[in-house]
């Protein structure tokens, strides 16, 4: 582990007898997309609170852009950026007037602060449109001056708490090919999101379920190892009851999904060969179409692993 | 009749036989914006279809025209065989509608909010006990009876809204970006849920601006717009997709993607793990893979949904798309 801006180690929070957050560690590189995923209510918000220094840890240890908390916490908030889909900007402002305004808070003043205010201008496309009501803005453009005016006082690490909620599947890509940009320039980025297909921007994926972390790899390695046996995609438009009826129960059936006109099934030993598939559904009086292995998702990694939850996931 | 000298009325539209729902070139417009220009659809009873597309697509207004909330400049809309009509309680006991956005009392409890729509739709109390029950015990809220919705989470607050809308029964359920804001865990049970409900013949029109969504759906229509680009199963346009997708390998992905995303004959641009994948326009493929750096392999891979959706977009946006690359 070369050069870590994030370094946790045995991270806890409790409130009264409820454990939000449960002797988590690890580290994040200088340089590194990490992502942070979890279910509601798993304790990716209290893992960022604590690393902000905004929410002091019931025990355990962490550094933050080369200053402990809770220590030293003004100074890493002046260290980092922090953008969320929610409270960011003064909706009621001109967008010159959100950047002021931030920048200000940030402490930049004279020289510095406008060449920082043309820069977060640029970054989110804006320069043209300075005086228009941030509420006027589309919620692709919204975002990115967000991320823009948290980017003000150039910190070499930025917090995104699902900053892509409720954008548009163009946007969002619009949207993480800036953060890429940013990676590229030097920034570490730590980010939490509810959207598995925005997980493979990151380097690193760490899942949290029930306030523990509970795997952390590439999200090829996570699909590597996190997902038993095997996915087959069964074609043919069968009724997904039949075929439950039909394979439900068997040794070595994990999962039974309805997938478009297919049905994906999971599952590993004999019945995970497509030709004795196949023969197992014909004898059972089906036609199936094509059966074909199909790849897992992270979805499928995160489904896998926090179906062991006992938090109510909402 | 005979001796009147009455112009014709113009026919009312009669409803296609058999069908659980069907739009008729409805089109709408909002002062300058045209909204929806031509939106005809055709669901068979117990069909589970996606209208996917980028945000002001037309979805919404589509979905509002079909409820009878909103009037069509013109066209027609049929629910269950009923003509759809602002205000027709015909079409209203037919179809249950979850909307994208607030559609439950904050301040009632989930047992309140389920009372207030089983009264809307005049449900005896018997039935509605029954209902709720049943209901509360499939969206696992039973625990939750007396918690404000206010105070609920994001996919709780969603299972709850998709509960009232299933009350009365409906044969049509319309869901309006129903898993926006909900997590991995919820967005599955929810599609669980809607699965069962599938499986009992009820006819489900999911809007998604999810790619990933839309493949979970029997037949899925590429909305873009206003109008449809494309429409069929999503197996079906990944195999009619005429472009090529390849995996690009490099030793620095993010170069490469930035090199690519404005070259005209690459149509869509997509991390994928360590590599790149892109979708490239057909008959460039060799053109383009001479064009790129000797460092850089390639593979060419089945394509997926997203592309198909990604490259039909960028078609459509295209200035002026050479005729010949079509072919």
């Amino acid at each position: 582990m070369a050069d870590p801006i994030i370094e946790v180690a045995d991270l806890s929070r409790r409130f009264g007898a409820f454990t939000a957050v449960d002797s988590v560690s690890f580290q994040v590189e200088r340089g590194e997309i990490f992502g942070y995923l979890g279910a509601n209510g798993a304790g990716k918000s209290t893992t960022i609170r604590m690393l902000c220094g905004l929410l002091e840890p019931s025990s355990g240890q962490a550094r933050v852009a080369g200053y402990a908390l809770p220590e030293q916490a003004t100074r890493v908030k002046s260290s980092i950026g922090y953008m969320s889909q929610k409270f960011s900007l003064y909706t009621d402002l001109e967008v010159a007037e959100n950047l002021a305004f931030f920048a200000g808070a940030y402490g930049l003043r004279g020289a510095r602060k406008k060449a920082r205010i043309a820069y977060a201008l640029e970054v989110a496309g804006l320069t043209d449109r300075q005086r228009v009501l941030t509420r006027d803005l589309p919620g692709g453009i919204r975002q990115r001056l967000a991320l823009a005016s948290a980017l003000l006082h150039e910190p070499p690490l930025i917090f995104l708490d699902e900053p892509t909620a409720g954008v548009d599947p163009a946007s969002r890509r619009a949207f993480w090919r800036l953060i890429r940009q940013l990676v590229r320039d030097g920034t570490t980025v730590f980010v939490t999101t509810h959207h598995l297909d925005e997980a493979e921007y990151c380097d690193r994926v760490g899942l949290m379920v029930d306030g523990r972390l509970v795997a952390l790899d590439t999200p090829d390695g996570l699909k590597r190892d996190h997902v038993p046996g095997t996915m087959l995609s069964i074609g043919g438009d069968l009724a997904p009851a039949t075929l439950r009826s039909v394979l439900q129960g068997r040794d070595g059936v994990f999962d039974i999904q309805p997938f478009g006109r297919a049905v994906h099934v999971r599952l590993q030993g004999p019945l995970a060969d497509p030709a004795a598939m196949a023969r197992v559904l014909t004898d059972a009086g089906l036609t199936p179409g094509e059966i074909t292995p199909t790849e897992p998702t992270l979805e499928d990694v995160f489904l896998t692993l926090a179906a062991g939850s006992t938090r109510q996931h909402a | 009749m005979f001796g009147l000298r009455r112009q014709p009325a113009a026919p009312e539209p009669e409803p296609t036989a058999g069908l659980a729902l069907e739009a008729r070139a409805l089109v709408r417009s909002f002062g300058a914006v045209d909204a929806v220009r031509g939106m005809s659809l055709a669901l068979r009873p117990g069909e589970l279809y996606g209208l996917v597309g980028p945000d002001g697509a037309g979805k919404t207004t589509t979905i509002r025209m079909l409820t009878g909330l909103l009037v069509p400049d013109s066209g027609a809309a049929f629910i269950a065989g009923q003509r759809v009509s602002p205000g027709s309680s015909r079409t209203l006991e037919a179809l249950g509608y979850m909307p994208q956005q607030y559609s439950l009392y904050g301040d009632l409890s989930v047992h309140e909010n389920l009372w207030f729509f089983g009264h809307l739709f005049g449900i005896d109390a018997h039935a509605m006990r029954a209902r709720r029950d049943r209901l509360l015990e499939v969206t696992r809220l039973a625990r939750f009876g007396d918690r404000r919705a206010d105070a609920l989470s994001g996919g709780m607050y969603k299972k709850l809204a998709l509960a009232c809308a299933l009350l009365h029964q409906p044969k049509v359920l319309l869901l309006d970006e129903p898993t926006n804001g909900v997590d991995p865990v919820s967005r599955r049970e929810l599609w669980d849920l809607l699965h069962e409900f599938l499986e009992e013949g009820m006819t489900i029109v999911v809007a998604t601006p999810y790619m990933d969504e839309a493949a979970r759906c029997q037949r899925v229509g590429l909305m873009h717009r206003g109008r449809l680009l494309a429409e069929g199963g999503p197996d079906e346009l990944v195999r009619a997709f005429e472009h090529t997708t390849l995996l690009l390998h490099a030793d620095d992905r993010d170069l490469l993607e930035e090199a690519l995303s404005s070259q005209p004959e690459v149509l869509a641009v997509s991390p994928h793990g360590s590599a790149v994948r892109v979708v490239v326009r057909a008959g460039r493929v060799e053109a383009f893979r001479a064009s790129l750096p000797a460092a850089v392999t390639t593979d060419t891979i089945t394509p997926e949904f997203e592309d198909v959706f990604l490259a039909r977009v960028a078609d459509e946006e295209a200035p002026a798309a050479p005729e010949a690359a079509h072919g």
